[in-house]
């Protein structure tokens, strides 16, 4: 006879891994990825291979010769999620070499330095997102125009997204907010921007994915767009001129790649479901703020770091509610 | 359908031997009683080497209130007075008896007839609690908790129901479930005769929906004679089994965080094999050394349920499921989710044994930890509200202050965390250590107090 | 020049408003403390390894002046400055130290791989209080090494190491401070600080606490002591006494003469010094149960990481990373008051587990 294994229990397992949850956030953003290409050209597919690419190879390669490791941590499929979503936060129309950088900030500085999975601070991908933003504020903000046939990618032509318009409508701009393309146009992505900003649709369907996969709860998404749509919908009912319509604004730039997929990002996420409210109604909150009142079109990015350096804050202050706390009946 | 309102899984159900009528298992050559098979002080040998027994002799008697006298399921001869490896992994005094014959005590009654309460309406709670403590019926849904304990609250909780567990939610096991459908009769007297012990006038009888037979049948029967007795059929979710877990699904009401016990909310709860060895200790002058064990396991050749004496060793019931396979990797006493794995198949049936599971060598090992990517997948599985991935790398980094400002106490070792945790974390293996530790220091407190 | 004069009368006007508040807040906010208390902590060797069973150097010193208050410094020692350090630091406070004898972990259990035969396969934690909780181990034997290495994690000096080939940890007595970190962090009870002989740190030592009868210990390891009271018999100085079918060396009584490890059948007694343990070589056929052959193959399969035997390393687990403490801890734990630990009574107290120093910080112990 074997040897029997002695081990605690319990003795089974209910089969879900990190792997298929990375994978499985990859394939929610796949049909935001088919509709960027339909969108932008070539250059989208381009850029995002790029960004995985170096992500993975980045990854890999610190793992190997800096932190000296048999392990082969490339194959959880977190370093390719984070390459898509940096791809999705950058024009198509990108210099290669920027997404190179960015990828190397992402995985080397924010992922790795932390010690890996798990241990980062700061979402990876948006971090490296601020840092090519600050660093590179003309490359990072010339978005190509939508629709310019399948082959476009450098030689692209770029033009003002949404997002800029709402920002020029605050400086003062009276015609700026009648130049916004019509909700459909924003829904189905036929619009200017960032890859993953453009089709609200594709978006939406990704979350449905994530739901169904239970791979993410609904607080956090559905707590930032709310606060966003309530915000900017009181917003547009004192000024209608100067702010723009609540669901142009929920439409538009990154709000819902924002809302979907990096604030729910696990690592940097709180973990019970009242700090989820909390810290998805702050990120609505400060979208809105540095939207109307920044310096910075696009306030998503921003808003989901500031919060995510209040995460342990919020674990901390913000416990599930235990069993048998209250009594159901006095 | 109702259900417990926090946390909670569903593992695959994986119940092979529901259809398998209760089989009797042929009586073992020895028969090993471990001292220690109830929660409390363990029980004292009365026997000695050479001395006769008989099925239903006392061997040895409660070595506390808290504890419960151990019956000889077989009648033979006492081998020795040595030890053995029982399921907690650690030699423990034991009894051993060689079999000669079956010969019982001439007090068990051992007809079929029915006996119910309308038939000896001169039992008192009282007489009720002192048979059911002298025959040492415990809880047999694997914790043998001893029933008397229950039934004798403490000053200041008036209980209000009785709560049967026939939930049976750990997957593969489904000893209560055949034993629902084989002695529905019985075990409606059994509950009767809680319910009288413990002077209260409700009774629920909660089961999962996997069990539809059981619902209706139970359903039909109490609607019959008792109508005091309430048939919860319950969404099937682990660990619906937990007292806690239970008592919040049947009747939603919470038990407050330890030191408070179901009573105080006014429930008393008990497992369906445990009302049907009520049933047989108090009508039928029957001490507990028989039990319902369910053999199981993907790769054994024929999963069974069996009627088996007390004593025997586990290597026999699996033999007579078709011997164990060639591929074995790990031999459970219990179920999959609170289990204990065992370190031989030698491991004697005790009162809290509800099955043998067999897993094969895939089966039997671990997944590899990952890091932990603070998905809160355990947070949301958690029937207690716990954080197990905070309390499981604070225990692994001893911060015994923290842990226990964090309820670690509360945890009732479901299992539900480390089932769930993607990252294939050994969530329980620490937090189990944390909060035996943590309790350890809450105890030296006390004793300093 | 107006410029330059403003400047200068701005920087001068802050300067003094500063330095006065700096001055009002250095008095009305002073901690007095015993200025004995901080010559002391001068003498300590400034390690806060917590090795004397305080809270860093500074919470030996506070302890050190409090018990000379009382008037005695019995009880009290530096593992690692030794008794020099002891000597200065009752120079400092006007006292006296008693020589105190050198003093040694010893781990007492020799069931390596080849005389422990494996008879199950355990796979959880490496970590051998949570082993300790599962079952009574991977061999037969409920009292010996779990081999997980709690010992070696615990000890802040590289002083005890987990032999490979063994499974079993040895002590580096060149190393070794006697802190008792070891000791406290063995669920088994198997390390004992025990008292050793003059600077070579001479001992015997019975290698087993196995409290199993003869015959079961005999099957369970061929290094097994099974209290067959023949080293009782041949002590001639009534330091070796046999107590629930184990042996035991008194060391206050040896007097190093050894005839406990010739009169030894089983070569559980062992002889140490700072060079190292030397064993009796015994005919390992006597033992038939414990097979060394097998159990040695059967052994190394369990040690060295291959394709049947997982151990589950977790890495993150070694220390916490700079991230994870802000994780866990939060902000709450930082004002938690340090002596909180000291209220347990219970043996696993904080003290047995040391903490990174950054984690000291953030859960305010430091």
């Amino acid at each position: 006879m074997n040897k029997l294994v002695v081990s605690l229990s319990p003795h089974v397992h209910s089969g879900d891994s990190v792997a298929k949850n990375m994978y499985w956030v990859i394939a929610a953003l796949v049909p935001a990825l088919i509709c960027s290409f339909i969108s932008f050209g070539v250059g989208a597919i381009i850029t995002t291979a790029l960004s995985v690419v170096s992500c993975v190879f980045f990854e890999w390669a610190i793992t190997k010769f800096i932190v000296k490791s048999d392990k082969c941590t490339v194959c959880d499929g977190s370093a390719a999620l984070t390459g898509v979503l940096l791809a999705f936060n950058m024009p198509s129309n990108i210099a290669p070499w920027i997404v190179v950088l960015g990828a190397f900030f992402a995985i080397g500085v924010v992922k790795m330095t932390f010690g890996g999975l798990g241990c980062n601070l700061f979402n990876p991908a948006l971090a490296a997102r601020a840092f090519l933003l600050i660093s590179f504020p003309v490359q990072m903000t010339t978005w190509p125009l939508a629709g310019q046939g399948f082959g476009s990618y450098l030689d692209a032509e770029t033009g003002a997204t949404p997002l800029a318009l709402m920002s020029q409508a605050f400086k003062g701009d009276v015609n700026a907010l009648n130049q916004l393309p019509d909700a459909w146009d924003m829904l189905i992505g036929n619009t200017g921007g960032c890859l993953g900003e453009v089709c609200a649709l594709a978006m939406l369907l990704g979350l449905v994915i994530l739901l169904v996969k239970k791979v993410i709860t609904w607080h956090i998404p559905v707590s930032i767009i709310a606060t966003v749509f309530v915000l900017t919908g009181i917003l547009n009912l004192i000024n209608p001129v100067q702010f723009a319509n609540p669901v142009a604004e929920v439409l538009s730039g990154g709000l819902m790649l924002g809302a979907i997929f990096m604030a729910t990002d696990y690592v940097t996420s709180p973990m019970c479901a009242k700090g989820q409210l909390v810290y998805g109604i702050a990120i609505g909150a400060l979208t809105v703020i540095i939207r109307t009142f920044g310096a910075y079109p696009e306030g998503m990015s921003f808003a989901i770091l500031i919060m995510n350096a209040f995460t342990p804050l919020i674990n901390q202050n913000f416990k599930p509610k235990r069993f048998g706390e209250v009594p159901a009946k006095k | 359908m109702k259900t417990f309102r926090i946390g909670g899984v569903h593992p695959a159900e994986n119940k092979l031997s529901a259809a398998e009528p209760i089989k009797v298992a042929e009586l073992p050559k020895v028969a090993v009683y471990p001292m220690g098979q109830h929660i409390g002080a363990p029980a004292k040998p009365v026997v000695q080497k050479g001395d006769k027994v008989k099925v239903g002799t006392m061997i040895a008697e409660a070595g506390g209130f808290v504890s419960a006298p151990i019956f000889s399921g077989v009648s033979g001869t006492v081998l020795k007075v040595d030890t053995v490896v029982d399921a907690s992994g650690y030699a423990k005094p034991a009894v051993y008896i060689t079999v000669e014959g079956d010969e019982w005590e001439e007090t068990i009654d051992r007809s079929e007839t029915l006996v119910t309460l309308k038939d000896k309406p001169e039992l008192t709670p009282e007489d009720i609690v002192n048979k059911i403590k002298a025959a040492g019926v415990v809880g047999m849904g694997g914790a043998c908790f001893p029933t008397h304990v229950k039934l004798c609250p403490p000053p200041g909780a008036k209980p209000e129901w009785v709560i049967i567990n026939a939930v049976e939610c750990e997957p593969y096991l489904t000893a209560d479930h055949r034993l629902m459908l084989e002695k529905a009769d019985q075990i409606l007297v059994g509950v009767d005769l809680l319910m009288k012990g413990g002077k209260v006038n409700k009774g629920f009888i909660g089961i999962e929906e996997n069990k539809p037979d059981a619902i209706a049948l139970l359903t039909e029967k109490a609607k019959a004679s008792y109508p005091n007795i309430e048939i919860v059929p319950l969404k099937t979710k682990y660990p619906q089994g937990g007292e806690k877990q239970l008592i919040d699904a049947v009747v939603a009401r919470q038990v407050p965080a330890p030191p408070a016990i179901p009573v105080n909310v006014g429930a008393i709860v008990q497992n369906v094999g445990t009302a049907y060895a009520v049933y047989e200790a108090v009508m039928k002058n029957k001490p507990l050394f028989e039990r319902v064990v369910t053999v199981t396991g993907k790769s054994l050749a024929h999963p069974s349920n069996f009627l088996t004496r007390m004593g025997t060793p586990m290597s026999q019931l699996i033999d007579a499921c078709g011997g164990l396979p060639a591929d074995t990797g790990k031999v459970i006493g219990g179920g999959p989710m609170m289990g204990k794995a065992l370190l031989n198949t030698e491991v004697p049936i005790c009162k809290g044994s509800s099955g043998v599971l067999i897993m094969n060598e895939t089966e039997a090992r671990r997944g590899e930890a990952q890091p932990c990517i603070r998905c809160a997948k355990c947070v949301s599985a958690c029937p207690m509200g716990l954080e197990p991935y905070l309390l499981a790398t604070a225990s692994s980094k001893q911060m015994w202050d923290k842990v226990e400002a964090e309820d670690i106490t509360s945890c009732i070792e479901c299992g539900s965390c480390q089932f769930t945790c993607p990252s294939h974390r050994p969530l329980l293996d620490n937090i189990r250590m944390g909060k035996q530790t943590v309790m350890g220091i809450i105890r030296s407190r006390q004793a300093a107090k | 020049m107006n410029v330059i004069l403003i400047a200068v009368i701005v920087l001068a006007v802050l300067g003094f408003v500063l330095a006065g508040a700096l001055y009002v807040m250095s008095k009305k906010f002073a901690v007095e403390e015993d200025p004995r208390i901080g010559q002391v902590a001068e003498v300590l060797p400034g390690a806060n390894c917590g090795g004397c069973g305080f809270p860093g150097c500074g919470g030996m010193a506070a302890a050190c002046v409090k018990a000379a208050d009382a008037g005695s410094l019995e009880g009290l020692n530096c593992p690692v400055g030794g008794q020099a350090t002891m000597e200065a630091i009752a120079g400092v406070l006007g006292m006296e130290v008693g020589a105190s004898a050198p003093k040694l972990a010893v781990v007492r259990c020799n069931g390596t791989c080849a005389n422990r035969p494996r008879t199950a396969v355990y796979d959880g934690v490496k970590s051998c209080r949570v082993a300790h909780t599962t079952c009574m181990g991977e061999t037969a034997c409920a009292y010996g090494c779990l081999g997980c290495g709690d010992c070696v994690a615990a000890c802040q000096f590289g002083a005890i190491k987990m032999n490979p080939e063994t499974g079993i940890p040895e002590v580096d007595a060149t190393k070794c401070t006697s802190c008792g970190a070891c000791a406290k962090a063995c669920p088994r009870g198997i390390i004992e600080i025990r008292t050793v002989n003059g600077d070579n740190k001479d001992a015997f030592v019975v290698e087993c606490v196995n409290k199993d009868k003869g015959a079961q210990a005999m099957k369970a390891c061929a290094a097994s002591c099974i209290g067959c009271k023949k080293c009782e018999n041949a002590c001639g100085s009534d330091a070796v006494h046999v107590e629930g079918n184990v042996a035991y060396i008194n060391p206050e009584a040896c007097t190093l003469c050894g005839q406990c490890f010739d009169a030894c059948p089983r070569g559980t007694i062992a002889s140490l010094s700072i060079k190292g343990i030397n064993r009796k070589a015994i005919e390992k056929a006597a033992p038939k149960a414990a097979a060394p052959a097998s159990g040695a193959a059967a052994c190394a399969a369990p040690k060295a990481p291959s394709k049947e035997w997982k151990p589950i390393e977790i890495k993150y687990d070694a220390a916490l990373l700079p991230s994870q403490q802000v994780l866990l801890a939060g902000p709450k734990d930082i004002s938690n008051p340090a002596p909180a630990a000291k209220e347990t009574t219970f043996e696993a107290k904080r003290t047995d587990a040391p903490l990174a120093p950054s984690q000291l910080i953030l859960l305010g112990l430091k």
